[in-house]
């Protein structure tokens, strides 16, 4: 709990993190919209374009992650204290799905302003649903990703490089799910086949963290 | 000695290839549909079964990494992979080939085991990259193992969630209980599988073979002439071992 406000009094104190990913998502709704010639999407395409845009913002955020342990000696100091090291990895987590959600809520407004064609009111709730187990798996897999590629020589190109394929399920069904909510002729509810497919992603990959993490951090 | 049994498991593969190759054009028949083309088939699906559990069986090895900090889990684990990944390609060509011959694309989008093999392959092409960005070679070995497991579990997430997200062009020969596959031609597709596991299990193994035979030479080298004689080993992905292996030995 400590190691969670921790990061979150830092990213208050001096904002990186979200802020930059909050500009990136609102700057890549404009280059969609002259990359794809239209004025309003709707459907598979808004669900695309959303949900592409928020993954590319994550992979900004989980780049960043561990910076401040790994240039500051945080990581000795996690390593001394006598803390296990899940909890070290549930804060990250944590605090990872806490940045996801703030730039979420405004990247959603300034989506539903600059890009999406039928109103955002109906499709809210399916939409929470869907962004919360899409940021689990994001932060999961992102904070899992960022501690690999902490400690090579590349960080900034192994994130993407690993970060992105191993996302794409997360993203199939993220966007199926999606697709249905920004339908033009009024939200319906997500099939309930893509929420369980993002659950499964979510649980197979969170066990799997918990197991692994500790060998990122053995030093 | 390195390489035991490595001629017993070549002349195997050997045969059980031209086995297959002999089955494959005597034996089974011409498709109905495809004709001659379809004889692709017994190789490009048993290479892509093959690269996939290879890919989870890396996963296992990389576990045994962990638990046991055998640096030997790695090597298997690292070349299993890497094998892995020519197969991958093999299998991405033949689909891509087979593609163009039945839909008349090079690519098409509706087809699972196709798009999630070129997803997995995108994944595990990060691998070695992976290792040569990490200097330390125990850290390399242990974030390699790190990664090896993840990807295991991601082999079958990501087939789930891509064909849940196709239609179903794809010919199903094993799924489908009823008119599937003629015996004939499921007896050779099962030869095809076991020839080409084989060949897999060889490369392998003469890969790691090689491996632990020029470190052992280094470390030989290194007794003989002297600490300065040997050039000292540069930054490489695949898994390196220096003293550690003279003591195991």
């Amino acid at each position: 709990m400590a190691l969670l406000r921790k990061d979150l009094l830092l990213e208050r104190r001096a904002p990186e993190s979200v802020p930059a990913m909050l500009l990136f998502s609102l700057t890549t709704f404009v280059l969609f919209h002259f990359g794809l010639g239209r004025d309003e999407v709707s459907g598979t395409l808004a669900a695309g374009v959303l949900l592409v845009t928020l993954l590319f913002s994550a992979i900004l955020g989980i780049n960043r992650l561990f910076v401040s342990e790994h240039e500051e000696g945080g990581f000795d100091a996690v390593l001394m204290a006598p803390i296990d090291r899940t909890a070290f990895f549930v804060a990250k987590a944590a605090a990872l799905f806490v940045f996801l959600v703030l730039v979420e809520v405004v990247a959603l407004f300034g989506f539903s302003i600059l890009l999406l064609g039928p109103s955002p009111w109906p499709a809210l709730p399916g939409l929470a649903v869907v962004l919360a187990l899409l940021d689990i798996a994001l932060a999961v897999v992102g904070t899992l990703v960022s501690a690999l590629a902490i400690q090579t020589r590349a960080r900034d190109l192994i994130v993407p490089l690993i970060g992105l394929p191993l996302l794409v399920p997360a993203l199939i069904a993220a966007a199926r799910a999606c697709a249905p909510l920004f339908e033009a002729g009024g939200a319906q509810a997500p099939p309930g086949k893509w929420l369980l497919i993002l659950g499964l992603y979510d649980l197979v990959f969170g066990l799997l963290a918990y197991a692994v993490f500790e060998f990122l951090l053995e030093d | 000695m390195h390489g035991k049994g490595l001629r017993a498991l070549s002349l195997v593969t050997v045969a059980a290839l031209a086995v297959t190759f002999a089955l494959v054009f005597f034996y089974a028949p011409n498709d109905a549909d495809q004709g001659f083309i379809q004889k692709i088939f017994y190789l490009h699906v048993p290479v892509a079964i093959i690269t996939l559990i290879a890919y989870v069986v890396a996963g296992g090895f990389a576990i045994k990494h962990l638990r046991t900090n055998d640096r030997q889990w790695d090597l298997r684990a690292y070349t299993t992979i890497h094998i892995g990944l020519i197969f991958n390609i093999v299998g991405l060509a033949t689909g891509a080939i087979w593609a163009k011959a039945s839909w008349g694309h090079w690519w098409v989008w509706d087809e699972p085991t196709l798009v999630s093999f070129l997803i997995v392959f995108l994944l595990f092409a990060t691998y070695q990259p992976l290792r040569f960005s990490i200097e330390d070679p125990e850290r390399q070995a242990r974030y390699a193992s790190v990664f090896a497991i993840m990807g295991a579990a991601f082999v079958p997430l990501n087939f789930i969630a891509v064909r849940a997200a196709t239609g179903y062009v794809h010919p199903r020969v094993l799924a489908s209980t009823g008119g599937g596959l003629p015996a004939s031609m499921g007896l050779v597709f099962v030869v095809a599988i076991v020839a080409v596991g084989l060949l897999f299990t060889t490369i392998v193994a003469y890969e790691i073979a090689s491996k632990n035979a020029s470190w052992q030479l280094r470390a030989l080298r290194r007794r003989l002439l002297g600490d300065d004689a040997v050039a000292p080993l540069g930054r490489s992905a695949a898994p390196t071992m220096g003293s550690t292996l003279e003591s195991a030995r």
